[in-house]
């Protein structure tokens, strides 16, 4: 097996010092044996547990995390809808150095990104200057023409991100994705900090890893800041579509970390121009939403008829000023996978900077050369619908079938704007304990980016993990589970 | 706070305690017919029929049983009042208004569910129920607990007390209806020592005979009466229960005891002077069961006006 005898007795019982990651660029070791410089530490303390006590904690954190009801919903799941997301207690390390250049890049992109979304509802320069080609706009899922002219409190649209990010074989971290709808996971976050220092204290004795805790805190900063200007003391509230979403437990995390109410559709109603909620003591008046239900069903008298998530008549209250949307409405603009291609030129092109952080290489299927080139490379990239999230419609080329592949070719062909191509990524891969050893599990990560009177980025971010062996996959619906990030600031 | 969340915490606390309380009659049913010698099933037939819910027992079992009862009582969710669907209520109720709560109170009121869901299946339970039901007793205790230490005083959690208060008057009243009913006619029995015992169980139930003995001294069925329905300080007497029950509505009214601007203000201001100043004589002339249907019917009135109030907010 893995483990070595010596006259001690079993040393490395989870066989650390032997851990492979078969040629995959690995967070914690540079080569078999290895550890990267400023994970000794951690290597050392993993090394030195006695058989089975890594895999006791785990266990502990697992109990831990019933007790503290930190669960996701599955729809269509019986026995109460609830389950634990699968949690491994291996940290994934980040230096903080690198940590700057990835924040640094961050916030240059969401600057861009929100000037891109602005400049869609109102004069859209970007198209009149030839810098992207104006079918984009047109055929966009997630434009809201009733929104144009639209002028946000700040002029802020998208103040909550979460960006997914991921390293590849060079060992450069790229961005995959931006998710500008309504990004969920940064209760796991901070959950995820605290169970681990709740199951093993000893791994952070004596080092300096940056804080995730004061996120809600910077939250209801953000929240407040984006009030309409005549509100002095903000009533903010979170709105969920309830009990059996998937995200629901996170919903109350914040509300609850936050201090403010959580309220469902049916609690709210516009009077008077305003719109307020049912109190104990009447009617009272709400400024700033941050809602988690999505655009369509934010106002049955607007978008989509048959919601009764939303409140009627939202809308109007919030194209006259009195309460503000977080994200606001339209800001799924920018949420697609086709416009994501551009967010080079778009940084050029508003801040007249290069981009500091790449983008994944992108193939756009509406362009005739690049549809060309992915119909003949299907089977080695990756496509993606440009308009869906959580990891659906996805096809991942070299994994697919003949008649997926077919499928797909006539999709493209059929509605070339819909999709896009990228090449197949070797993700990067954290030590993760399987069975009795640990072993190389593929990882990716989602900092989760607040935009309010500055740019906040908490520390690390979310990161998850596919538990399937060779699985690239780490969606929770889908069999991933998640890891601490930790942010390591290192000693001077 | 919102209409839906103040709903949600009064019927998780009233959940909560229905939960203990079916536990405690539980317990002390099990303490009764242990050394009684056989023959004791009309002991855990009264037990049915304290709870109320007599009709959908026999729905759904053959005889009475010590272990049908418990096992109904306990863990069968198609009795929306046994522990486990108790438990469940609370719980999704926690869930609606988790927000709300201290992390330290949704955790032990999920590790209570947890405990008796995964007890289910366990045959200790029901064999030797006695660590089990001390257990669940002991949860009942950690959750006032932690909802007194951990939870701001506030609207919320006067909201949980009044509900709290109320399903406890009803259920010390309800006790004290069956076993009264039961021990009563039994003429022969009195002044004998199973009619002691009995008496003594009586007060157990409702964890109140060191209590009474500090009190009244010797058992006598109208003073167990006496201190169920009308001690001031007692925390399970009836009166006690109505007492705080109103101080929580004062509170998240802004009114004053001795007048009303509301219905719940009027109805429980009325019943709580009623218990303050009526004498366990004028309450045995009526006769004690029609005395206590009266006061749950009371009661009853009481949680309408309450949700009507708070909980159903119209749009003018």
């Amino acid at each position: 097996m893995n483990s070595e005898v010596t006259s001690h007795g079993t040393v490395d019982p989870l066989g650390i010092r032997v851990y492979d990651s078969h040629g995959f660029f690995d967070e914690m070791f540079a080569a078999p044996g290895h550890p990267r410089p400023g994970v000794e530490f951690l290597v050392e303390r993993l090394e030195s547990l006695p058989l089975g006590e890594l895999q006791r904690r785990q266990r502990a954190a697992d109990h831990e995390l019933l007790n503290m009801g930190i669960t996701f919903n599955v729809y269509g799941h019986a026995s109460g809808t609830e389950k634990i997301w699968p949690f491994d207690l291996i940290p994934r390390v980040m230096l903080e150095r690198e940590w700057l250049y990835v924040e640094s890049g961050l916030k240059q992109r969401i600057r861009a990104l929100n000037m891109f979304i602005d400049d869609m509802y109102h004069e859209q320069r970007i198209v009149k200057d030839g810098v992207m080609p104006e079918y984009m706009i047109a055929s966009s899922k997630g434009y809201l023409k009733q929104l144009h002219g639209m002028n946000p409190p700040k002029g802020i649209w998208c103040h909550i991100t979460g960006t997914d990010l991921v390293r590849g074989a060079d060992g450069q971290i790229y961005v995959l994705e931006d998710n500008l709808r309504c990004p969920s996971g940064v209760s796991y976050v901070i959950e995820n900090r605290e169970v681990m220092k709740r199951t093993f204290p000893q791994l952070f004795e004596g080092h300096n890893i940056l804080p995730v805790e004061t996120y809600p805190e910077q939250l209801l900063k953000m929240l407040q800041f984006v009030a309409p200007a005549s509100v002095r003391d903000p009533n903010v509230v979170v709105l969920t579509p309830g009990i059996y979403n998937s995200a629901y437990f996170e919903h109350c995390f914040l509300a609850q970390q936050m201090g403010v109410e959580l309220v469902q559709g049916p609690d709210l109603v516009v009077k008077d121009g305003y719109v307020c909620m049912r109190t104990t003591k009447g009617l009272q008046r709400v400024d700033v939403i941050y809602r988690r239900i999505d655009d369509d069903f934010l106002d049955p008298e607007v978008l989509r008829p048959d919601s009764s998530l939303g409140v009627r008549g939202l809308m109007d209250v919030y194209r006259s000023g009195r309460v503000a949307l977080v994200n606001a409405p339209g800001t799924g603009v920018a949420d697609d996978k086709a416009v994501y291609a551009y967010v080079p030129k778009m940084i050029e092109y508003y801040l007249s900077e290069s981009m500091i952080l790449p983008n994944v290489p992108t193939y756009m299927c509406a362009d005739e050369d690049q549809r060309r080139y992915v119909l003949d490379h299907l089977h080695e990239l990756v496509i993606k619908p440009a308009n869906e999230s959580g990891g659906y419609g996805i096809l991942l080329g070299p994994k697919a079938t003949r008649e997926q592949l077919d499928k797909y070719r006539h999709l493209i062909q059929e509605n070339p704007r819909n999709y896009v191509a990228q090449p197949m990524l070797a993700l990067s891969t954290v030590p993760t304990l399987c069975g009795d050893t640990l072993e190389g599990r593929h990882v990716d990560l989602r900092p989760y980016i607040l935009y309010g009177e500055d740019i906040y980025i908490v520390p690390g971010g979310l990161t998850r993990v596919a538990l399937v062996k060779g699985s690239l996959v780490v969606n929770s619906s889908q069999g991933g589970g998640s890891k601490d990030t930790w942010v390591l600031r290192e000693e001077s | 706070m919102l209409s839906r969340v103040a709903d949600s915490i009064f019927w998780m606390r009233r959940y909560t305690e229905r939960a203990e309380n079916v536990a405690r009659f539980i317990d002390v049913t099990l303490n009764l017919t242990l050394g009684l010698g056989d023959h004791l099933d009309y002991q855990w037939e009264a037990l049915v029929y304290t709870t109320g819910d007599q009709e959908r027992f026999f729905e759904l079992y053959q005889n009475v049983s010590q272990e049908n009862v418990i096992r109904f009582l306990t863990f069968d969710e198609q009795n929306a009042n046994s522990i486990l669907a108790c438990l469940q209520y609370a719980r999704e109720n926690a869930r609606q208004s988790r927000e709300m709560l201290s992390s330290q109170m949704w955790e032990e009121l999920n590790k209570f569910y947890l405990f008796v869901r995964d007890s289910r299946n366990d045959p200790r339970a029901i064999d030797s129920p006695f660590e089990f039901f001390t257990k669940v007793r002991q949860f009942g205790y950690l959750i006032d607990g932690v909802v007194s230490g951990t939870m701001s005083h506030g609207e919320a959690w006067n909201f949980g007390r009044l509900g709290a208060m109320l399903e406890r008057a009803d259920k010390t009243s309800r006790i004290l209806d069956v076993k009264y009913f039961l021990l009563l006619p039994s003429v022969s029995d009195v002044g004998t020592s199973i009619d002691i015992s009995q008496w003594g169980m009586l007060l157990k139930s409702a964890s109140a005979l060191e209590m009474y003995r500090r009190r009244f001294g010797r058992l006598s069925p109208k003073l167990v009466a006496a201190f169920l329905l009308l001690d001031r300080d007692f925390p399970r007497a009836v009166r006690f229960c109505i007492t705080r029950a109103e101080r929580s509505l004062l509170s998240i009214t802004g009114g004053s005891p001795g007048n009303f601007r509301n219905r719940p203000e009027q109805l429980l201001g009325r019943l709580r002077a009623e218990l303050e100043f009526l004498d366990i004589d004028e309450v045995m002339q009526e006769g004690l069961h029609d005395f206590i249907d009266g006061f749950q019917g009371k009661l009853n009135a009481i949680g309408d006006a309450v949700h009507e109030m708070f909980f159903e907010v119209q749009v003018a």
